[in-house]
């Protein structure tokens, strides 16, 4: 569905089915050169499990218009925004790669309307090295292979996103390069990167939140290594927040080299405590 | 960056879509003969259904060792995903039938494989789609042929039987620019010698059934999407809502946006092989990937031997004409050059000077090529058109189709190249002596 948001349209996929109030939801958010696609399969079953999705693309990327965020802060402020504009008191953030210190900070904000946080290959702080940060601007394609080779932890994925047959990095490839294309006015691979890489403020967020929180790591991850998680997570216990550690045997494709161990770890945490 | 994260194509033709079997420790691919797969619970069972979860529900559908084929062909292809299907046939049936229905409009190339070309004129014509054949290198006639209801573009890599080369790249800009996406049938290619969504082409297909297989054993196709096709763009203007509107038949699933960049292949799965059902055998798709895995090889070896039989029938006085793109005098060979540097492919004409009586003699008299209706087999394979293929053609028929009552077709196996031109030396022979 779209709904307007910070006067944009923006669109966001429910997973299937109609956005109902009555229900808790569950915001999703993607990370650089990625949109709500990546989460189709853990949104839809949420979806069909008493959630209300909003898979969200952000603003600049895919189907939502708008100005592609150059900060973490920035797109933090859009998630708020969305809640209101979809009139949702209270939601669950989940938050992938850049999405994730999106949710982060986005909790943060909201306080006690973010009722849970799910952080899935995060780290903080989210260092981009030079070569890659220069490559995305100046060699988008080759800077996008090096991303989903960094991703890559498996020849062989389950069925996933497309079902049984799925090559996961051409997936990765093929997105990467639609979602660049989406914006003819902003290198939104550069810019995400960017915000990951000046995102100053994650143990502050942390210290901040209300509410539990979930991250699920990659142990082969070269992205977002495991232990570049460590900060926020030594930050959250440090802060009294109730902490859940996931580890699966992947790397920065979670979602998609792992679909239902990526899913379990959402549902399951989701399930421990309802939203208010 | 060599490595597992990043491996080449030969890593791939062993590697891609397979892992040691977590149940057993298998280290081959396991065939999976089962037509159905347990649900853990109907929660579980209701959640495959929907798409919530992605796993196998019924063989039709999808199996495990079909999936290590498909990710396997999608991964040297460069595509996002594949579909096995039964054959070739059904596999160019799949993906016309997803993208389009009655009042459709498909523009290919006249340099078509027999069966693809019956499918498009005859078949298709009955469930009311059209289609308008262009010249492969007629550029122009590419673009002049695009209607409002055009939902495709069609060719094969060497078309059949010049060995006519696309211009994926010409090809799929025209049809990008009308909103088309370019469909390729790379099977006398195979991805060894060309990848051709690197070049354009946005969905591509293979009878599996030949170089992909190579054995000469099992009959099988696949169909790869290369995730580029922009079905909600500008350009494509509400052409596809087989993919962008909701489904009543599934779900009410609006298929671009449960993909971004695999619509086509959802709706493939969910719609074509469920309805249509040309499925494949777990143990065929077994069967082409121990093929696949020595695919590199035996290309190389396709090439390195077609090459030598190319230079001997040239230079053989009975020999009018040999149509391969490697010569320079063909019509394709400077585009061959460029999209096709390792090879245009082991399949080719010739032209003997003499009757069909002589082509007949010819045929047979060969000891190591086989006479039969097939290419991409390791084993060297040989048909004399005029008398089998194209027995009901007049003279004048066979000319308009680039074929005299001389024309022999070869496919160039894996023997020692020697051989082969023994083999071809003696029945060029006793064509002569029938002649005389």
């Amino acid at each position: 569905m779209y709904l307007s948001v910070l006067g944009a349209q923006t669109y966001c996929y429910t997973g299937g089915r109609a956005f109902d109030p009555a229900k808790p939801t569950a915001v999703f958010i993607h990370g650089v050169l990625n949109d709500h696609s990546v989460w189709i399969l853990q949104s839809r079953y949420l979806a069909h499990h008493g959630w209300n999705v909003l898979a969200v693309d952000l603003p600049g990327h895919c189907r939502s218009a708008g100005e592609a965020p150059a900060t973490v802060e920035d797109a933090a402020r859009f998630v708020v925004a969305l809640l209101d504009a979809a009139g949702i008191r209270q939601a669950a953030l989940i938050g992938h790669s850049w999405g994730s210190l999106i949710a982060l900070e986005a909790a943060a904000q909201l306080q006690e309307r973010a009722s849970h946080l799910v952080l899935v290959g995060t780290a903080y702080p989210m260092k981009v090295s030079q070569a890659l940060l220069d490559s995305s601007l100046n060699e988008p394609m080759k800077a996008l292979q090096m991303i989903n080779v960094f991703s890559r932890s498996t020849l062989a994925a389950p069925p996933s996103v497309l079902g049984p047959g799925t090559w996961v990095y051409g997936g990765g490839m093929a997105l990467g390069r639609r979602v660049l294309a989406s914006n003819p006015q902003v290198n939104v691979f550069h810019r995400g990167f960017n915000a990951c890489n000046s995102y100053a403020l994650g143990e502050q967020a942390m210290e901040g939140i209300v509410c539990p929180v979930l991250f699920v790591l990659g142990a082969q991850d070269q992205m977002t290594q495991a232990r570049a998680a460590r900060p926020l997570i030594d930050k959250a216990r440090s802060s009294g927040k109730q902490v859940h550690l996931v580890h699966l045997a992947v790397g920065h494709h979670q979602m998609s080299e792992s679909p239902e161990q990526t899913l379990f770890a959402i549902r399951d945490f989701l399930a421990e405590r309802s939203p208010a | 960056m060599p490595g597992y994260a990043d491996p080449g194509f030969d890593t791939l033709a062993l590697h891609a879509g397979a892992a040691p079997d977590p149940a057993t420790g298998a280290r081959a691919v396991p065939i999976h003969l089962t037509t159905s797969f347990v649900f853990e619970s109907s929660e579980h069972a209701a959640s495959l259904f929907n798409l919530e979860r992605a796993g196998h529900v019924y063989s039709r559908i999808s199996n495990p060792t079909n999936a290590v084929l498909e990710q396997r062909v999608a991964a040297l292809e460069g595509g996002i995903g594949a579909i096995a299907t039964a054959s070739g046939q059904a596999a160019l049936h799949l993906a016309i039938a997803t993208l389009m229905g009655a009042g459709s409009h498909i523009v290919a190339s006249t340099a078509l494989y027999g069966g693809s070309q019956n499918l498009l004129h005859y078949t298709l014509r009955r469930f009311g789609i059209e289609t308008t054949f262009v010249k492969p290198g007629d550029i122009d006639g590419w673009r002049a042929a695009i209607r409002p209801q055009t939902k495709l573009l069609f060719g094969e890599t060497v078309g059949n039987p010049g060995l006519d080369v696309v211009d994926i790249p010409t090809v799929s800009a025209i049809a990008h620019e009308a909103g088309v996406p370019l469909l390729v049938d790379s099977t006398l290619t195979s991805p060894w010698l060309m990848k051709p969504l690197e070049y354009g082409a946005d969905i591509v297909y293979h009878s599996a059934t030949k170089f992909l297989s190579g054995h000469g054993t099992v009959i099988g196709g696949i169909v790869v999407d290369g995730g580029s096709f922009d079905w909600e763009g500008p350009r494509a203007a509400g052409r596809f809502g087989e993919l962008t509107a909701p489904y009543e038949g599934f779900h009410n699933m609006v298929f671009t946006e449960e993909s971004t960049v695999g619509a086509f292949l959802l709706r493939a799965r969910r719609e074509g092989l469920r309805d249509f059902g040309a499925c494949m055998s777990p143990h065929t798709a077994w069967l082409i990937l121990q093929g696949i895995e020595t695919l590199p090889l035996r290309m190389a070896r396709h090439m390195e031997n077609t090459r030598k039989v190319v230079e001997f029938l040239v230079a053989h006085p009975l020999v009018s004409r040999v149509g391969h793109p490697m010569l320079p005098g063909h019509p394709s060979h400077a585009l061959a050059q460029k999209l096709l540097p390792r090879g245009a492919g082991s399949v080719f004409s010739f032209d003997i000077r003499g009757s069909r009586k002589q082509g007949q003699a010819f045929v047979e008299t060969l000891k190591v090529f086989s006479h039969l209706a097939n290419v991409g087999d390791c084993r060297s394979l040989v048909i004399h058109p005029a008398s089998t293929t194209h027995f009901r053609m007049t003279d004048e028929a066979l000319a308009a189709a680039g074929i005299s009552q001389g024309t022999i077709r070869l496919s160039i196996g894996l023997e020692d190249a020697d051989d082969l031109i023994d083999d071809l030396k003696r029945a060029l022979k006793a064509a002569e002596k029938a002649g005389a």
